[in-house]
């Protein structure tokens, strides 16, 4: 496991809570229990009445049992992607 | 240990991981470890227009305990082999089983 997060420090990911929210920031560190430390971190907040906000929040110490997911960001295609425009849904919860 | 193993002679291959939230990600499996979380590159979000909050991840890590199935290419998977080695895993389980 450490392998999988290990390429992935120091680089601007994607991190889906099983609460359903949404950060981005950049990896800074992780453990055997996929705890991570996410700098710079941003949420994303979406909504299907308005366009996508972001809150920066600082530096997270996230606890492995509360994350779904951890993405690379392409940052090309996050700059390319239409956030002002995205309407949606937030993505749901995960229940374990 | 099974699965872990089963699923190491998979990498390379297209999987579909579906979430217990219903999200289901299609990617080509790149590793997998003794929690069964799942490292995928080339992802695509199936049904993109729900989720279009992940266009810009292409690859990514998903913690085995959010997930619900892992839908696999068929003629990757003898399951004649499969069972005999479940068959020999009842008998002798691996140190760290749960009976």
């Amino acid at each position: 496991m450490s392998d999988q997060l290990r390429s992935l420090v120091d680089h601007p990911v994607f991190v889906y809570l099983t609460d359903g929210r949404t950060l981005v920031g950049q990896l800074m560190g992780y453990d055997q229990a996929a705890n991570v430390i996410l700098g710079k971190t941003h949420e994303r907040i979406f909504s299907s009445t308005e366009a996508m906000k972001t809150v920066p929040i600082g530096v997270y110490v996230i606890r492995g049992e509360t994350i779904a997911l951890i993405g690379e960001l392409d940052e090309e295609l996050d700059e390319q992607a239409d956030y002002d425009n995205m309407m949606v849904e937030p993505l749901d919860p995960v229940m374990l | 240990m099974l699965f872990y193993s089963f699923f190491k002679t998979l990498v390379g291959q297209p999987v579909t991981v579906e979430l217990k939230n219903d999200l289901a990600i299609t990617g080509v499996l790149v590793s997998v470890d003794q929690f069964l979380n799942i490292k995928l590159d080339n992802i695509k979000v199936v049904d993109e227009e729900r989720y279009p909050h992940m266009l810009a991840v292409k690859n990514c890590f998903i913690r085995g305990s959010v997930v619900r199935y892992v839908q696999l290419p068929a003629p990757s998977v003898d399951t004649a082999l499969l069972q005999d080695a479940a068959r020999r895993e009842r008998q002798q389980p691996a140190a760290g089983a749960r009976k």
